[in-house]
């Protein structure tokens, strides 16, 4: 992020962060960027950004945060949701993300990995790793 | 006998039908009759967290419809999952007049759902509906000297407003299993999350949690992990490591059903684990 992200009314102001608030049904810009959530989250190991992290590169409009890691490493446990001082549901954001990131095509689950699995298992994967 | 609407879900006719048959053997015992739902279809598993979504509330939705055409007002899930899900979206259309007629206009050809169901768990149904003191006055066969670890996960206790009990410090765990005799073993990963659907697409995520959340349990001297999830199940015992201790993992249901008296459908090891433990067992020919 070092040298790509800039400040501006245009990027704070753009439509992406407007659908993901849209999705999410979140106010971004509650976040003060605490790290309460992410303190919480049992799945940081497999992010490549932190769900704060991830909160504020939405906030400043970054797309490149679709092809994060961090929502197919998120299980929406809803741990940070329930613990953010400002009432974010990250979880959410992280399904918002997701989404549109589904919507635009980018296959996330194989279904060859679906063998041996129980139905519970293979219904909540589908729900939540498929357009 | 007290009727109960019951939701079963798809794991009770499959991967936990043992759960399922000893929580109707043991709520028999309790008074309690579940009386499924004539028709029922799959909740969805795990709740939409997005706004855009009104679509998979229409399979919860459908379901409470049912409920409601019994005449009846509440109904019990056993499933962890089932009961987020559904009591969630509950929740949702209860809210709004708006959503619940859009969801009514799809489904023309149901009775309007109007709002009034409740959604329960076992836990709170052996809570509220039976009572601790009631429930420890029908134990004929105490889990005494097995130390249990109550595992309620994620979907039992957040989020908050459907939660079973409070989401940090929640007890209706422990005391229920308190009721039946056992000692508690208190871990902190008792609502820490073991990956659910990760497990499809990334198992090896799913294997570090379990790893945690059975050794943390082992730390604190549990011999035994009780869930009502039946992913939590799977994932605790399909994806736990090879090394390391190796608690048995048994349902809330199967739990209630040995202490009960009633058919408890344990898997080998937890009944092993039992059988070897409470001195009632030990004396008794039963079973
Ligand atoms: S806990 Fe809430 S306020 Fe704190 S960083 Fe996370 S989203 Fe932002
Ligand atoms: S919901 Fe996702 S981001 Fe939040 S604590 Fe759980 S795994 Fe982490």
């Amino acid at each position: 992020m070092a040298d790509g992200l800039r400040l501006s009314r245009e990027a704070l102001a753009a439509p992406f962060v407007g659908k993901v608030e849209e999705l999410s049904g979140q106010n971004l810009s509650a976040c003060y960027q605490c790290g309460k959530c992410a303190a919480g989250c049992l799945f940081t190991e497999h992010m490549d950004a932190l769900p704060n992290q991830v909160l504020r590169r939405v906030q400043l409009g970054d797309e490149s945060v679709l092809a994060a890691s961090a929502p197919w490493a998120c299980a929406s446990c809803l741990a940070c949701a329930v613990r953010c001082p400002k009432g974010v549901d990250v979880a959410r954001v992280m399904e918002a993300l997701r989404l549109l990131a589904l919507r635009r095509g980018l296959p996330h689950l194989d279904p060859r990995a679906t063998a041996g699995v129980p139905q519970i298992a293979l219904v909540g994967a589908y729900r939540k790793l498929t357009p | 006998m007290k009727r109960i609407p019951y939701f079963p879900g798809c794991a009770m006719k499959d991967q936990a039908r043992d759960y399922e048959r000893a929580a109707q053997a043991a709520l028999a015992a309790l008074g309690c009759e579940l009386v499924e739902l004539p028709r029922w279809n799959c909740c969805g598993t795990v709740y939409s967290l997005a706004n855009d979504d009104l679509m998979r509330h229409v399979g919860p939705v459908r379901n409470l419809i049912r409920v409601q055409d019994m005449g009846e007002d509440r109904v019990l899930t056993l499933c962890a999952m089932c009961y987020g899900t559904l009591r969630r979206s509950a929740r949702f259309v209860a809210a709004d007049p708006e959503r619940l007629s859009r969801i009514n206009a799809f489904m023309s050809d149901e009775h309007d759902y109007r709002g009034g169901v409740e959604v329960l768990h076992l836990l709170g149904l052996l809570r509220d509906v039976v009572g601790y003191e009631n429930l420890a006055s029908k134990v004929v066969r105490p889990l005494t000297g097995v130390r249990a670890a109550p595992y309620y996960g994620c979907t039992l206790v957040r989020p908050r407003e459907v939660g079973v009990d409070n989401p940090d410090q929640p007890e209706v765990f422990e005391r229920v299993l308190s009721a039946l005799g056992a000692e508690v073993a208190e871990f902190p990963y008792k609502v820490e999350c073991c990956g659910a659907y990760l497990t499809v697409g990334a198992p090896a995520i799913v294997a570090g949690r379990v790893r945690d959340i059975v050794a943390s349990a082992a730390a604190n001297g549990a011999d035994l992990i009780v869930t009502s999830c039946p992913l939590c199940q799977f994932n605790l015992e399909a994806r736990r490591p090879g090394i390391g201790p190796r608690l048995p993992v048994a349902y809330l249901g199967q739990l209630l059903a040995w202490a009960l008296g009633a058919d408890a459908c344990l898997p080998p090891e937890a009944e092993a684990l039992i059988q070897g433990t409470t001195p009632a067992a030990a004396g008794a020919q039963q079973r």
